[in-house]
């Protein structure tokens, strides 16, 4: 086992988001987190990389129990997230954006490796790599975050809504190379709204409903579930 | 209005402007720094730069310094005053922060409790220098603490001579190594928040704080470093207004935070390169200014200037923060 929350409780001032979730990433795997909006799934990620603390329970990672353990130290550890909303840093170019992913490391071969990595799996990237992130178009913002998140060379990949306002096309582009990425040894948790893209690809999945776990299952298991079917994939 | 003098030695008053702004300029990136990854006006600013001048003073008077040395004992005063005043005024702005602004942030103080405790903490600051050291210590260091709140002349270090005369304009020794001294830290400055790896988490703090830490960029480790990189500019801006103007006194930086803060404010707060602007351009306005009319004049045009940038462009010359225009 990869990534185990146990029980894990997160509060915004008085108001519980996540009342007690339990989940699994093993190594290796893609595992989908679905649910609406407003269901905790960025609480859950952001509780997971440590910038939210917990209220209960715990997150172990590679054995290690760092519920309490600073967010900056859990890069080092090999936790590395793509955020909702991009969130890159506007005034930097590409290639800053980039370096910022390798911050925590200092082997600059391996840097240099993984930099011509992420050129390879986005063309666009290399392009642009003069140009301010803030300049980029959402598409090309969110594989910027997404290649920067692989430059801390993670072995978890987190994921918040890559799909996030893209069009089709570019949802598929993003979810190929995601795919692509765990292929190449990658283990990835991903959250997404996008119920039938992200099950499709994960090898596992879990539903969130208003802070609890509701169901889990293989991927096709959830997406051939009826009530995952009514709810998430728009099908009556 | 003085406009025959004015216009008649206008490019003596600009070298002199220049020389002034730049020391403004050096003082204002604290100001700069600090805004610019926390949204916070650190007023105790200015006493950081005041504790620089008392420890040029101090460590000049520790290693016997006496008037006119000659260039190679200068040269090497110039560089005991500037460890001691970087080493003192990067302390105390270290200090703040460890002491006072650390714990706020852990309480999650709202904005005006920061901008309170940093007013109070410069009173604090000068009511130290002014009141307990020389209650305390006075009689141990007499040429720095003897009197309570007084003016302390310092022995000159370097003599002003004219280095270059063009027409009836003159580029004094001292006016010279004030100016590209300063220029020089501000490149240093500048180099360091653009092209190294804390530059960079500097940036990043200051562009989205959450997605530093998560790309493993340790928050307060950044803050620590901004509050030292300004304390060591105001050193580096307290020798030279040392070299300069050869007194200080506790209440120096009032006056004097004020203008540096006003050109921090007219060239972007934020914005490294728009404090270099604001300093330059408020040096040039008030030495202007002080001709046009009296010397009288000079301090008021530094609040002139100060509410019509709050007025009509409060983000400045250059606008934009820290990182954000890439500067
Ligand atoms: N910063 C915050 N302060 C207060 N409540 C929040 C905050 N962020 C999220 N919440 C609440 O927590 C719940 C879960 O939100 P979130 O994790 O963002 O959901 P999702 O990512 O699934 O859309 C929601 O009810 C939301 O309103
Ligand atoms: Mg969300």
């Amino acid at each position: 086992m990869l990534l185990e929350l146990d029980n894990v409780t997160v509060a915004y001032g008085r108001i519980e988001a996540l009342h007690g979730i339990s989940l699994h990433v093993d190594e290796g795997e893609i595992v989908a987190l679905i649910g609406a909006n407003g269901a905790g799934k960025t609480t859950t990620m952001r509780a997971i990389s440590g910038i939210r603390a917990l209220a209960g329970g715990a997150i172990r990672f590679a054995g290690e129990d760092i519920s309490r353990l600073r967010a900056d130290l859990r890069v080092g550890r090999g936790l590395c997230q793509s955020p909702e909303g991009r969130q890159i840093f506007p005034g930097m170019t590409v290639l800053e954006n980039l370096d910022m992913g390798a911050y925590t490391r200092r082997d600059s071969a391996g840097i240099a490796a993984d930099l011509e990595r992420v050129f390879g799996l986005f063309p666009r990237l290399a392009e642009r790599r003069k140009q301010a992130g803030g300049t980029l178009s959402g598409g090309e913002q969110q594989m910027l975050a997404v290649g920067r998140a692989l430059m801390s060379r993670p072995k978890l990949l987190l994921l918040d809504e890559p799909s996030m306002g893209l069009a089709p096309l570019v949802i598929k582009q993003i979810f190929d190379i995601v795919t692509e990425i765990n292929q190449q040894g990658t283990t990835v948790l991903l959250v997404e709204q996008n119920a039938q893209q992200a099950l499709s690809r994960a090898h596992r999945g879990y539903v969130l409903e208003t802070g609890r776990i509701v169901k889990e299952g293989t991927g096709q298991e959830l997406l051939h579930d009826p009530a995952v079917k009514e709810a998430y994939l728009g099908v009556a | 209005m003085n406009f025959d003098e004015l216009f008649g030695h206008f490019g003596q008053h600009t070298v002199d402007g220049l020389s002034k702004g730049a020391i403004y300029a050096l003082i204002a990136l604290g100001y700069t720094l600090v805004y610019g990854v926390l949204r916070l006006i650190n007023f105790a600013h200015s006493e950081v730069f005041v504790v620089g001048t008392f420890a040029v003073l101090g460590a000049w008077t520790a290693f016997g310094m006496q008037d006119r040395p000659g260039a190679g004992q200068a040269i090497l005063f110039l560089l005991i005053g500037l460890i001691a005043a970087a080493v003192a005024s990067g302390g105390t702005a270290l200090a703040l922060e460890r002491i006072a602004y650390r714990p706020l942030r852990r309480r999650n103080a709202p904005p005006l409790v920061f901008l309170i405790t940093a007013i109070g903490l410069s009173l604090v600051l000068v009511e130290i220098l002014g009141l307990l050291l020389p209650r305390l210590v006075g009689g141990v260091f007499p040429t720095l603490f003897g009197r309570e709140r007084q003016i302390v002349g310092m022995p000159t270090i370097i003599e002003q001579k004219p280095l270059i005369t063009i027409g009836d304009t003159s580029i004094t020794n001292v006016q010279a190594i004030v100016f590209f001294s300063a220029l020089l830290m501000m490149a240093m400055l500048d180099w360091f928040i653009n092209r190294t790896r804390y530059g960079r988490g500097v940036r990043a703090v200051a562009q989205n704080p959450e997605t530093a830490a998560l790309m493993g960029v340790n928050q307060d480790r950044v803050i620590m470093l901004i509050f030292v990189l300004g304390g060591v500019m105001a050193g580096a801006a307290a020798l030279l207004w040392s070299v300069r103007f050869g007194f200080t006194q506790s209440s120096l930086g009032f006056v004097l935070g004020l203008k540096a803060f006003t050109a921090a404010v007219l060239g972007g707060i934020g914005n490294l390169r728009g404090a270099l602007l604001g300093g330059l351009f408020l040096g040039l306005v008030e030495v202007y200014a002080a001709t046009l009319y009296t010397s009288a004049w000079e301090d008021v045009v530094a609040f002139v200037v100060l509410i019509v940038v709050l007025m009509f462009r409060p983000t400045g010359l250059l606008g934009e923060s820290l990182g954000r225009a890439r500067a």
